[in-house]
């Protein structure tokens, strides 16, 4: 038979790269299918601001494309916007960088995820996942060859890392350390000496960090430490943030990472082939969004600090434990007591009250007993959804 | 108080409770700073915002510069003074520039606003000079837009 023919379901599993056959589905997916098909919920679901971005950077935006800027870019992106990032990641987080070789624009943090990890694995190589983590950091790991190496955070713990777990997860094969903090979707985030410690470990096993600081704007009871400005760790730590979180862009998907010049280079050469420029009118925008930054974020900064508030202190009120996130938009309250399994209370609350939340084991298996709930919703909402699980709660 | 305020300022209907908790305080006590707010006339009041259409709204609102010839002894105060006791004016400002006072008046037809700009302001002594502009549509009152235009196109759930 001709390789033409072969056409069975059996067959056509092969034309699909293994490693990405061997993925397992996405959970948020899973839940999203089930949410879409009812109307008239009230979503605490969402992983991005319940903000439009500001006028002034849709405006400035517009005027660019008036002025015709429509062409492509310098790889690493435009120079201008290079240099506003490098300002303020010297400003807002005190390490400096090179805006002509330390800094790539990217298409979202998610693109620097990707960039990352496919220019500092190679086959077989660990990375070490923290868990609960965002749902991209174990297949991009292993989509770029890598093997995702789980530490597990807990509850009991107030999902503080802990450091002797970390060190004993580390392996001749460990290359890399993903960080996350603030975390999505525990809300922790780290204290200056939980960084200083994992940049010291870092340097005593040469690892690189991959430190996603895309929610470091939305830290609300203490200072945001930037991995990169631990001693020793600015020239083997890659930070990646972006315009999704804090300035309320996640459609002009535009982030950035700055490291080393070495470990950049090579991001700038997988995103040459691949990207070529990230899209001008987001790059535009993202500039005004950085000049302008101080008339936009500290204002919804703070209202989600007080959306944290009300939510988190009603959990409690209405009986559901939860830790003090510290930092992001997101309340991780542990729902084991009420004997329903993360997947079956989301169900519930979805059916019986038409209000979403995310199974925690989207998160990966450590997220078994939590839900995570984006407090990225107006005062009323939040008051809504509380009112609706503390219905559902009653009923259990 | 300055957390509390901002919060008012935004929606005057924030029950205390509400904004107790997202300020991480106590109840009583916002209550009772409130009160302080109101007591000092630091809040001096609070209203709706209306869309003028839908809410039947016949009323007809004008912008009136007003020049003034100042006094030797009080300025524009005592003439601003006359002219803002006039239920009629809802808004009254002092201005730089080409003119002197901003002054909203509000009436029941276009002949009843350009009535009491003729017989009434105009004719205060000092008062040297009027043009009135009626306001055809709002588009945007108090930092609230009137028609709304933006929507909003989240997923339910997003990671
Ligand atoms: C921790 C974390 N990293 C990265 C991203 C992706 O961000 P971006 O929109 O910049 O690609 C998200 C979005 O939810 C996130 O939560």
């Amino acid at each position: 038979m001709s390789p033409s023919h072969r056409s069975s379901s059996t067959t056509r599993a092969h034309r699909l790269n293994e490693t990405l056959v061997a993925l397992p589905p996405s959970g948020i997916r899973e839940f999203f299918e089930l949410v879409i098909a009812m109307d008239d919920i009230i979503s605490l679901g969402v992983g991005e601001p319940d903000f439009v971005t500001p006028w002034n950077v849709r405006e400035y935006a517009m005027f660019t494309l008036e002025r015709g800027d429509t062409s492509y870019t310098s790889n690493k992106g435009i120079l201008a916007l290079r240099r506003e990032i490098a300002g303020y990641m010297a400003h807002r987080f005190g390490v400096t960088y090179d805006p002509e070789n330390e800094v790539l624009v990217t298409v979202g943090a998610s693109q620097g995820l990707d960039l990352s990890m496919r220019a500092i694995l190679n086959p077989g190589d660990e990375a070490i996942v923290i868990e609960p983590s965002y749902v991209a950091y174990k297949p991009m790991v292993a989509l770029a060859g890598g093997v995702p190496v789980v530490v597990t955070l807990r509850y009991e713990n107030n999902f503080r890392l802990d450091l002797a777990e970390l060190r004993a997860a580390v392996t001749p094969r460990t290359r890399a350390i993903l960080l996350n903090y603030p975390s999505n979707p525990t809300g922790g985030t780290f204290t200056k000496e939980e960084c200083r410690h994992i940049a010291a470990l870092a340097e005593e096993y040469d690892l690189i960090l991959i430190s996603d600081e895309i929610y470091a704007e939305m830290t609300y009871d203490q200072e945001h430490y930037c991995m990169a400005d631990q001693p020793g760790a600015r020239d083997r730590t890659i930070v990646l943030n972006g315009f999704s979180k804090a300035f309320a862009m996640t459609g002009w998907r535009m982030g950035f990472a700055a490291g080393p010049a070495d470990l950049i280079a090579g991001m700038t050469k997988i995103f040459q082939y691949s990207m070529l420029s990230a899209p001008i009118m987001s790059q535009n925008a993202a500039i005004e969004a950085l000049r302008k930054r101080h008339q936009n974020v500290p204002h919804m900064v703070e209202t989600f600090n007080q959306r944290r508030r009300l939510f988190v202190e009603g959990l409690r009120a209405i009986g559901i434990d939860c830790h003090m996130p510290e930092g992001a938009f997101y309340a991780y309250p542990c729902i084991r007591k009420f004997g329903l399994s993360s997947r079956e209370f989301c169900t519930r609350l979805l059916k019986e009250e038409r209000i979403a939340v995310v199974p925690g084991t989207a998160f990966g298996p450590a997220g078994e007993g939590f839900v995570r709930c984006a407090y990225a919703a107006g005062f009323q909402e939040l008051e809504q959804a509380l009112e609706g699980m503390k219905n559902l709660i009653g009923r259990l | 108080m300055e957390k509390i305020l901002e919060i008012l300022k935004e929606n005057a209907r924030t029950p205390v409770e509400q904004i107790a908790r997202r300020l991480g305080r106590d109840e009583e006590m916002v209550r009772q700073q409130i009160r302080k707010l109101e007591d000092d006339r630091i809040i001096l009041g609070y209203r709706a915002v209306l869309d003028p259409e839908k809410s039947g709204d016949e009323l007809v609102m004008a912008i009136i510069e007003v020049r003034l010839t100042p006094q030797r002894d009080t300025g524009f105060d005592a003439i601003a003074q006359r002219i803002h006791k006039f239920p009629e004016v809802k808004t009254c400002y002092l201005m730089s520039g080409d003119y002197d006072l901003h002054v909203m008046v509000e009436g029941r037809s276009l002949r009843e606003v350009a009535a009491f700009v003729s017989e009434r302001l105009a004719t205060i002594e000092h008062v040297s000079g009027t043009a009135t502009h009626f306001i055809l549509k709002k588009y945007k009152e108090f930092g609230v837009t009137i028609h709304e235009s933006e929507r909003m196109t989240r997923l339910a759930v997003s990671p």
